[in-house]
């Protein structure tokens, strides 16, 4: 009996201090769950305990995530886009800036998405301005949220006057609308060597005061706990209620918020690219494609509805990927989807 | 749920010896499952019972045990994905499949509800005066400045002070207890034949709760209505009700009047119950005998009695059939137990131990055969306090 | 609630300082203002950049340049513009488009927040049903589409009906060039040209909105006050709309008023498809210009506007939630 209760103890709690304490139940280890089985199974007795299956959090999470269906679906979705980026790209006979000599021809097999008037193939420079949005939009995501989580934990965690303060700055870059403040920069950075890399950096700069907010919220909140206060009174040291407590329960938040921001990034992209001042030619990003060809809607419609299309494509499956992970790591949600 | 487990000619028996004529509110065979992902929670498995004019019933059980459920279910008020089955009426109203509107009628007209948390009951943006003066302009046409005076009336009878005054103010700025009370008053506004009290004190402190519970009486005695009371505290239901039903895992297990349940239990649930509960009238130095273990998941909940496995009269038998609710000491007096003859003249402490659960996993709470044969036999040994240890 | 307004406004007054300074040093580091000038054929004489540099203060330093251009805006000098040759007054130009872009804004925002409330609701009541889902697509659609794309799609959508259907709607400008006599024509030439910006700017705020009421419907509808209201028996339109929808409108002011900034970069991008004289298209072609006073002026009003939104949301939220008090 003691021996299985140690076990229970010492393996059965890998998660603990993960966010959900619902859950923690579940959570240990199927191996004892199934000694005991094994042993009212022997005595004749109808298991009453647990009649469903133990599940692991995570494991949880991806079944919560995977009963989303456009979630799925989206998913699938995006990841075909990268692909379809980053290796159809290169795979395509074409490149982005080749001249093919077919000069406004519309879609066909050899140029499914047909051609401009200087003869570029469509495709190849909705894939290459695939590329570049996606790269921004990645970019803005991993600084904007380290930058962001980090900044934002800090604050909520210390409370107090450099929560003030901190707050204070970050009200100051929510004060300006970031398209203006980014088409100011984006004018000089725009031109530069590496245009997308500056006018991903002037983005990630003008988002992280979203990111921080949010998981100044969450780290709040947390902050006021119960199994916050129990670890504490156990004498656990503020980094060890960082890491073992804060960062587990802000990790859900911030995924969601990361999905978000890409999607956000990807039309912040493409908007300061039709105003003139993200990424210039000769390089290329969808925004850029939908500003250069809006003349031509009538004319030559391919141009613009295709590189529009991968747009809404990119950031309609990016939003609704947000939103199966929404679900799925909210603990709370329990309820079946009629 | 093939299981025999609801014994409905037991309850009708019971109805019709009470002349149902006048009975006020029949719950018959009400069941309600919440599906979920990992299948259906039978939250409330056949429950029957009769409320009758004046009579306050109260429903003792754990929490989870579909006592709320149960009465959530009377009031129409569950969540759509419910599935509830089975009939709820009210005189001659079949309440159970009524649209929203059609309940509405019912809906603190002719039975009102009051529930566990005050201090989330209330709306925060609206007065406390305007909400119960809302409560009387919804069944009753009158003027906004009549339901007003009415409302200030009624908390002068739930015992506000300086009513006048504190009709204006906001939730927040009540004390949990003043909160109930003015719950209470919106109960009691439109003169409601049955008022169903969804755990009334648990949320309160210790002192408020006597006068909560005092103001209760006094909204029974005003309005005349009959009431269900709803408590996991058999306190509470010892100085207030006159019938007791006896939930566990979302069936009744026992019924009976409030001395049957008290003197003379016939369930080793209803046992166990009575004995985990501190007593101040006994000066012996008796020991609490908790009853060890959890009550069992409901999704797919095994055949056989549900307490079978906390139970220390456990047979074979307990664990294949699960036992209908039969005639004990009285025909009014039913208990759901194949052993219930073995509880006559037993005290709690003759079948559970005096014990610490707290450090017992529910795993390990598992009577073993070793405890089993004891209980069935001589005396009982404490087996659990030294195995707690180890 | 006055004097809490005051204060409020008081505390506005550094933190507009503060930031005014930071763009004035971004902007000022931002570019070389004089880049246009050097690069014009035949190159000016020296003369000229003499003369620019003296009107634009490029020769004092930054400090005192600042101190310049914030006493002359309290009084109503925004500073020299390099549109006109220098003849354009700033603050003249500012309040003209600022009325041009408010008629669009407050229009986009009255649509916007009336369908999100709508279709929060809706979707909020019947959960899981086919409306939920449509709305629940829609909103996401809108989400994922970008403004500028939406808005000439709006823009092409348009110019069909008007050679195949014979409709009129105005697809370039916010007003005729030509207009008949009389106020009304006036009022519904005005009118026809704000449809087509109306909805482009309407739907990208429509979005987020919907989703955010329809989740604070829920929350509040599972909330113990609700199901206490129906136990009252009240009606199901009363429960839903003077005690569901008063108490979740409480947080939808505050998310309105936060997204006042991304509003008005919104504004931008939809009077460059529309060719509106408006806000947006005067900071894109300051910037362009490096028309340094203008993206100032630009910032100035727009954080204003922001600031002063924020500080009404707040003051609305004390008015609509009893528990809120400010001494």
């Amino acid at each position: 009996m003691s021996s299985r209760h140690d076990e229970r103890l010492r393996s059965g709690r890998p998660n603990s201090g993960s966010h959900s304490q619902q859950t923690e139940e579940v959570s240990s280890p199927n191996a004892p769950l199934q000694g005991v089985a094994l042993e009212r199974e022997l005595a004749g007795a109808p298991d009453r305990e647990f009649t469903v299956a133990a599940r692991s959090q995570w494991s949880m999470v991806a079944r919560r995530f995977f009963r989303h269906k456009l979630a799925v679906v989206s998913l699938v979705v995006f990841v075909a886009v990268v692909l379809l980026a980053f290796v159809g790209g290169t795979l395509w006979h074409y490149n982005y800036q080749d001249l093919t000599g077919d000069y406004s021809v519309g879609p066909s097999a050899k140029h499914p998405f047909g051609t401009d008037s200087s003869s570029h193939d469509t495709f190849a420079q909705v894939l290459r301005g695939t590329q570049r949005s996606l790269e921004i939009a990645l970019f803005v995501a991993v600084v904007a949220t380290a930058v962001g989580t980090v900044y934002g934990s800090i604050a909520g965690f210390f409370r107090g006057w450099s929560d003030s303060v901190m707050m204070r700055i970050v009200d100051l870059f929510l004060t300006f609308p970031t398209i203006a403040v980014a088409a100011i920069l984006g004018d000089q950075l725009g031109p530069r060597a590496n245009g997308w890399l500056w006018i991903a950096v002037v983005l990630a700069a003008l988002i992280w005061p979203y990111v921080s907010r949010v998981v100044r919220g969450v780290t709040l909140s947390i902050r006021e706990k119960e199994y916050i206060e129990a670890s504490r009174a156990l004498g656990a040291s503020n980094s060890r209620i960082i890491a073992r407590h804060v960062v587990p329960n802000v990790i859900g938040p911030v995924i969601v918020t990361i999905t978000i921001l890409v999607a956000q990034a990807i039309l912040a992209e493409t908007a300061l690219s039709f105003v003139g001042f993200g990424v210039k030619a000769p390089d290329t990003s969808l925004g850029l494609l939908v500003s250069v060809n809006q003349t031509a809607v009538q004319t030559r419609p391919w141009l613009f509805y295709f590189p529009g299309f991968f747009i809404i494509v990119i950031a309609l499956s990016i939003n609704f990927i947000g939103d199966g992970l929404r679900d799925a790591l909210d603990p709370t949600q329990t309820r079946v989807r009629a | 749920m093939s299981a025999p487990y609801t014994d409905i000619s037991t309850s009708r028996n019971l109805s019709h010896d009470r002349s149902n004529e006048d009975a006020l509110l029949v719950i018959d065979n009400l069941s309600v499952g919440f599906p979920t992902e990992d299948g259906v929670v039978q939250a409330v498995r056949g429950v029957s019972y009769t409320l009758r004019p004046r009579e306050v019933l109260g429903i003792v059980g754990e929490s989870g045990s579909g006592k709320s459920v149960t009465s959530m279910a009377v009031m129409g008020l569950l969540p759509k994905s419910a599935r509830v089955a089975g009939s709820v009426r009210f005189r001659n109203d079949e309440l159970l499949g009524l649209s929203e509107s059609a309940l509405a009628k019912f809906r603190g007209e002719r039975i009102a509800m009051i529930f566990q948390d005050p201090m989330s009951s209330l709306n925060p943006v609206y007065t406390v005066g305007w909400q119960i003066a809302e409560a009387l302009r919804a069944h009753h046409e009158m003027s906004k400045e009549t339901a007003m005076t009415r409302a200030v009336e009624l908390l002068k009878t739930v015992g506000i002070p300086r009513a006048e005054e504190r009709a204006h103010n906001y939730p927040h700025e009540f004390s949990g207890g003043m909160r109930q009370r003015a719950v209470i008053a919106i109960a009691m506004a439109n003169d409601p034949d049955v008022i169903i009290a969804d755990e009334p004190t648990t949320a309160l402190d210790v002192t408020v709760q006597a006068q909560v519970l005092e103001t209760l009486t006094t909204a029974r005695e005003e309005t005349g209505a009959a009431m269900v009371l709803i408590t996991h505290d058999l306190g509470v239901v010892a100085g207030q009700a006159d019938r007791v039903l006896v939930m566990y895992a979302g069936k009744p297990v026992e019924i009976g009047t409030v001395d049957e349940i008290f003197y003379t239990p016939r369930m080793p649930y209803t046992l166990g119950l009575l004995g985990s509960l501190p007593r101040l009238d006994s000066s012996d130095t008796e020991r609490l005998t908790p009853i060890v273990g959890s009550p069992p998941s409901l999704i797919n909940l095994p055949p056989g009695c549900p307490f079978a496995p906390r139970c220390p009269l456990r047979q074979p038998i307990c664990d294949v059939e699960e036992p209908a609710l039969r005639p004990t000491t009285s025909p009014s007096h039913v208990a759901a137990c194949h052993f219930s003859d073995q509880l006559e003249g037993k005290a709690p402490a003759d079948f559970f131990q005096a014990t610490s659960a707290d450090d017992v996993l529910p795993e390990d709470a598992q009577p073993s055969e070793q405890q089993i044969r004891d209980v069935r036999g001589e005396a009982a040994v404490e087996h659990l306090s030294g195995g707690d240890q180890s | 609630m006055l004097a809490y307004a005051i204060r409020r406004l008081l505390i506005s007054i550094p933190i507009i300082l503060i930031s005014t300074f930071i763009v004035f040093l971004l902007v000022t580091y931002s570019g070389d203002p004089l880049a246009n000038l050097r690069t014009k054929q035949p190159i000016p004489p020296p003369q000229v950049f003499a003369k620019y540099k003296h009107d634009f203060r490029l020769d004092q330093p930054v400090l005192e340049r600042y101190w310049h251009w914030i006493t002359g805006v309290v009084h109503g000098d925004f500073g020299p513009s390099v549109e006109g040759g220098g003849t354009l007054n700033i603050g003249h130009e500012l309040g003209h488009r600022l009325i041009v872009s408010a008629r669009l804004v407050i229009a986009a925002m009255i649509i916007a927040a009336l369908l999100a409330v709508i279709v929060g609701v809706v979707s909020a009541m019947k959960q899981y049903s086919i409306p939920d889902y449509a709305f629940t697509f829609t909103g996401f659609l809108f989400l994922s589409m970008p403004v500028f794309w939406f808005a000439v799609l709006l823009k092409e959508g348009a110019i069909w009906l008007n050679t195949n259907a014979g409709t009129s709607l105005k697809t370039i400008g916010d007003t005729s060039p030509i207009v008949g006599p009389g106020a009304w024509a006036h009022f519904t030439d005005a009118v026809n040209h704000l449809v087509l910006p109306t909805i482009a700017l309407a739907m990208t705020s429509y979005a987020a909105w919907s989703r955010f009421n329809r989740a604070s419907m829920l929350e509040v509808l599972s909330s113990d006050y609700i199901r206490l209201a129906r136990a009252k028996g009240l009606s199901r339109r009363r429960v839903l709309v003077r005690h569901a929808l008063r108490t979740a409108l409480i947080p939808f002011v505050t998310v309105t008023a936060l997204d006042m900034a991304a509003i008005l970069g919104a504004t931008i991008i939809t009077e460059t498809v529309f060719q509106w004289r408006g806000m947006g298209t005067f900071l894109l072609d300051g910037i362009r210009n490096l028309d340094v006073y203008v993206v100032l002026a630009w910032l100035l009003v727009a954080a204003l506007i922001v600031i002063v939104f924020n500080l009404i949301a707040d003051l609305l939220y004390g008015v609509l939630d009893p528990r809120i008090r400010y001494e």
